[in-house]
């Protein structure tokens, strides 16, 4: 049973289902592309928070991730190239009884639309922002982007990328972000998770899908999608539990010197016990910084939920306090205040 | 200053005076103007003001890159400009004198502070002689003041750098006496601003008073006196070009009923705009200061799809950056004002300084075929109304409205006849209905104004974006006739907005020999320069442009009324060249001035005249 959310976006009446955010587009998206999944992911949880279905807003910017708002029926924006956080923000702040989605992706968010990228999170504007990380530029057809590890060889890296990649997190974290969650594209129900986590955080959420982009970056995530593996190279943290993975359940994190590191339970009298807890609500970054760019394991889930104050709740607070102190009602008020003189007939 | 000798207690007569202040920044120019033009409003005279600020915050001291200035333009009728030549030069230090002898009239006054006219100061000036001293100023009336000197020595209880700090209220003393206005005002005023630091009122007051009685003891001291004012009867208050902008669009909000949401990020001249708004969150403005200018406009129509009257304010740099989000509000057909306070360009060009050659970026800088109205404010006072008529555009026709203001209108202040709310023109937006199919591209057959179905209604979900869609049900498309389609029903929305635009007006006689051109923030000048040559038997007309795109229907019948067409502009000849793509056959010729100056009337004038006679 999932928890409910409460805030002051209005609920539907009716029960919903994800039927009620089909849409009679039909979907561009490669067959295969690790896009289909994230999309009926995010129909499902639109129908588990239960808002009403005109008060979900989708944005999006460029790329093959931002053609998003089309597949889902809600009231959608495709904006241009990096712009989707910084519309979205005015949408936000313009009415904030809306739920608002941003669909973006590592070259939208992360290159051209950095900028707005990192300001909202700042703001901690009350948003959820899903960034489908392909490592790649689809749309444009196989160029580099800001998160391709450094090497990749692409369309205008043939002789390998001579960059450093960003990690998503680690920005968001260095934008004092409030939420930070990670999923995988093939991994529906976590995703559905987590987007339902982001929802119900009050703040800006930034959740970053690793997907998988067959035509252009096919395998970017092999190690860590493969079946043989998966289980040793993927962590999924959850807060208040202790933070525990492995095929076989006996491998876990320690705190060690100011470091995370990998140890096996049973080994060197190492037991459950002294398996670090996730805490995803501490304000404290440096657990979270640590967890969002670890490569071995990789970690998924939510690894940041703290709490503070939003931009658009500030906002309303500042107008009604300040229109309850004002003698100011109305332009015509504010027309005639100050030093004003007549001239008499 | 149209001089009339009359008995009236020995006081030459005039109807109009221009009076600037000059100094460092330091030297209390500002407050002086303010405390001025603040009496001068309650006495009922019409005024212009305008700020005269060195492009650096804080400049050293008797430099004179570091003057600054404040300009008074005053009378007992209607005043158009804050004024090209000074009546009355008021300098507190030899920099600034330098800076500023040029444009004081033949036989003006000056008034100097001759404590400040110090060896040191002079040289800092890069003054090789005292000009006090040298006989250069002989063909003006030079009052000689200590004003520094004496305001140490009448405040001896203050320290000594606060008691000098009151020397403008001294000359401001020998000012009221000049023109015959009694002190009480400018005591108000003083009580007003020191409140709860008793010291620095009575210092203040007595600089004043003592500056009144010190110039009795003047010889040939020049006095004069003003009639009675000819303005209209009603209420009025002083504005800024800036603060009428941010009170039109508040007043357009209040109008439509809608909020109004502002993303824009500070940049001279335009900064004022949302430094305005950002104080009236009691009526519920919300200004978003974004970070940087891309998302000032991208947020702003982010707040239009979501309802909200949004606008964005900027100075040319700054529309540059904004460009390829207008064709987003173009095609996505949301309504938005962008205020663009023109600035001298290219790139950063001249912050503080004037220009109107933002015309061609605003009617043609975009990729694609996007139209946009252009509505262009010709005052100070203007811009109130002008953002108003903008906001009203943009709501009713779902189409993004450029402002075009200018730092010279922006910053400058004049006198305003407070409307009532009650009287402005109603604005309805064409909200879609929540009972009707909602189709985003469906039009309505008169105006092509799509229908705005705003998120939260139930019902209207729908999805709007830059990617071309197809007529009346707004699908992806890359359908060739349907692109042809769409371009055209754009263009012909905002051609049809035409019908909306009052008729142009030409002031003037029908068959005159010459017909002025004028567009924006030139207006006043321009009038200035037709009202004198009329006054000297000239046979000219004059046309005024307010709406700049689409032209107001009646313009190709205007403009064959005149025998010359001359097109004054503070560009290379934008709005000339404009003019002559759509009428081709009339000869247009052109006065155009790019030193980030106003026009003087005077060389208006000259233009004019020497077109006349050629
Ligand atoms: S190009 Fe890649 S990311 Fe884009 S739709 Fe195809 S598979 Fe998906």
């Amino acid at each position: 049973m999932k928890k409910s959310i409460n805030n002051t976006i209005p609920k539907s009446d009716v029960p919903l289902t994800p039927k009620d955010f089909e849409s009679d587009q039909i979907i561009r998206w490669c067959p295969g592309c690790g896009d289909h999944m994230i999309v009926n992911s995010l129909k499902k949880v639109f129908a588990e928070i239960g808002y009403k279905k005109e008060n979900y807003v989708v944005v999006s910017g460029i790329g093959c991730s931002s053609r998003l708002p089309y597949y889902v029926n809600s009231y959608g924006f495709h904006g241009i190239h990096g712009r989707a956080n910084a519309i979205a923000s005015g949408v936000k702040i313009a009415n904030p009884k809306l739920s608002i989605w941003v669909a973006t992706g590592d070259g939208d968010s992360l290159a051209i639309g950095g900028n707005h990228f990192i300001h909202v999170v700042r703001r901690n504007l009350d948003m959820n922002i899903i960034l489908f990380n392909n490592q790649i530029y689809g749309l444009t057809k196989g160029q580099y982007s800001p998160t391709s590890p450094l090497g990749a060889v692409t369309k205008t890296s043939p002789y390998g990328t001579i960059e450093h990649p960003f990690t998503t997190g680690e920005l968001v974290l260095g934008a004092q972000g409030t939420f930070f969650a990670r999923s995988l594209d093939i991994l529906v129900d976590l995703t559905t998770n987590v987007l339902f986590e982001a929802a119900s955080h009050d703040g800006t959420s930034v959740i970053e899908i690793f997907q998988n982009c067959v035509i252009f970056n096919d395998g970017a995530y092999n190690e860590i999608t493969n079946k043989e593996n998966r289980d040793d190279n993927v962590l999924i943290v959850e807060d208040g539990q202790p933070m525990i993975f492995g095929k076989n359940k006996d491998k876990g994190l320690v705190l060690n010197n100011f470091n995370l590191e990998v140890v096996t339970i049973g080994e060197n009298g190492i037991t459950e016990k002294d398996i670090l807890v996730h805490d995803a609500k501490t304000p404290s970054p440096f657990i979270h910084l640590m967890l969002a760019k670890m490569h071995h394991p990789w970690v998924f889930g939510v690894i940041r939920k703290t709490p503070a104050p939003t931009y658009d709740d500030l906002m309303e607070e500042q107008i009604s306090m300040v229109k309850a102190k004002s003698n100011i009602k109305c332009m015509d008020d504010l027309l005639n205040s100050g030093d004003t003189w007549e001239i008499k007939e | 200053m149209n001089e009339e000798t009359t008995p009236m207690s020995g006081r030459k007569q005039v109807n109009d005076i221009v009076i600037k202040f000059v100094g460092d920044s330091g030297d209390g120019i500002q407050l002086s103007g303010n405390i001025f033009a603040d009496t001068l409003a309650h006495i009922g005279l019409d005024m212009a003001t305008f700020p005269d600020f060195p492009a650096e915050v804080r400049a050293p001291r008797n430099t004179t890159f570091g003057v600054s200035g404040f300009q008074i333009h005053f009378s007992n009728k209607k005043v158009l400009t804050p004024g090209d030549e000074y009546d009355v030069l008021v300098c507190f230090n030899p920099a600034s004198l330098k800076v500023n002898l040029k444009n004081v009239k033949q036989g003006g006054i000056i008034i100097v502070d001759s404590s400040n006219f110090t060896p040191r100061s002079l040289e800092t000036a890069g003054y090789t002689s005292n000009p006090l001293e040298d006989n250069s100023l002989d063909n003006y009336i030079v009052l000689q003041i200590p004003a520094s000197e004496m305001s140490i020595s009448i405040n001896s209880d203050l320290d000594k750098k606060s008691a000098e700090r009151t020397k403008n209220m001294y000359i401001l003393g020998v000012l009221y006496n000049m023109f015959g206005f009694e002190l009480k005002p400018a005591i108000n005023y003083i009580n007003n601003k020191f409140k709860n630091t008793s010291q620095l009122i009575n210092a203040n007051l007595k600089s004043l008073e003592e500056g009144y009685k010190f110039s009795e003891t003047l010889k040939n001291f020049p006095k004069f006196y003003l009639a009675k004012c000819e303005l209209i009867p009603g209420k009025y208050r002083d504005i800024q070009g800036n603060v009428a902008t941010a009170w039109g669009l508040m007043a357009a909000a209040e109008k439509a009923g809608l909020h109004l949401f502002i993303g824009s990020y500070p940049i001279t001249p335009a900064t004022e705009i949302l430094v305005e708004l950002s104080k009236h969150r009691e009526l519920g403005v919300k200004t978003f200061q974004a970070e940087d200018e891309i998302a000032g406009i991208t947020s702003a129509i982010g707040a239009s799809f979501a309802g909200a009257l949004a606008a964005t304010t900027t100075s040319g740099p700054g529309l540059s950056l904004k460009v390829e989000a207008m064709g987003l509000a173009v095609m996505t057909e949301l309504p938005i004002v962008i205020v663009d306070v023109q600035r001298a360009g290219p790139s950063t060009g001249m912050p503080t300084k004037s220009e109107q050659a933002d015309l061609y970026m605003s009617m043609f800088g975009r990729n694609g075929e996007a139209p946009i109205p252009i509505i262009a404010a010709s005052s100070s006072v203007d811009c109130f109304f002008a953002a108003f008529e903008a906001a009203k555009i943009a709501l009713e026709h779902m189409t993004p409205v450029i402002l075009l203001s200018d730092g010279y209108i922006g910053l400058g202040s004049s006198v305003f006849r407070i409307p009532k709310m009650a009287d402005l023109p109603e604005i309805r937006p064409p909200f879609a209905d929540p009972n009707v199919k909602y189709y985003p591209y469906e039009r309505d057959d008169e105006w092509y104004v799509r229908k705005w179905a705003i998120p939260g209604t139930p019902g209207l979900q729908h999805r709007v974006g830059g990617l071309e869609k197809s007529d009346i049900y707004g699908e992806v498309t890359t359908d060739a006739k349907n692109h042809e389609k769409m371009v055209i029903n754009r263009e012909e929305k905002i051609k049809r907005i035409a019908h909306k635009w009052p008729l142009q007006r030409i002031t003037g006689p029908e068959d005159a020999d010459l017909l002025v051109v004028s567009w924006g923030g030139t207006k006043g000048q321009v009038e200035g320069a037709i009202q004198n040559l009329t006054t000297k038997g000239y046979r000219i007309s004059h046309t005024h442009f307010r709406y700049i795109n689409p032209l107001p229907l009646n313009t190709h019948e205007i403009l064959k009324s005149g025998k010359k067409v001359i097109v004054c502009e503070l560009n290379r000849g934008q709005f000339a060249n404009i003019l002559r793509m759509n009428y081709q056959d009339i000869e247009f010729h052109q006065y155009n001035k790019v030193q980030g100056q106003p026009f003087t009337v005077r060389e208006l004038e000259n233009a004019f005249t020497e077109l006349l006679n050629s």
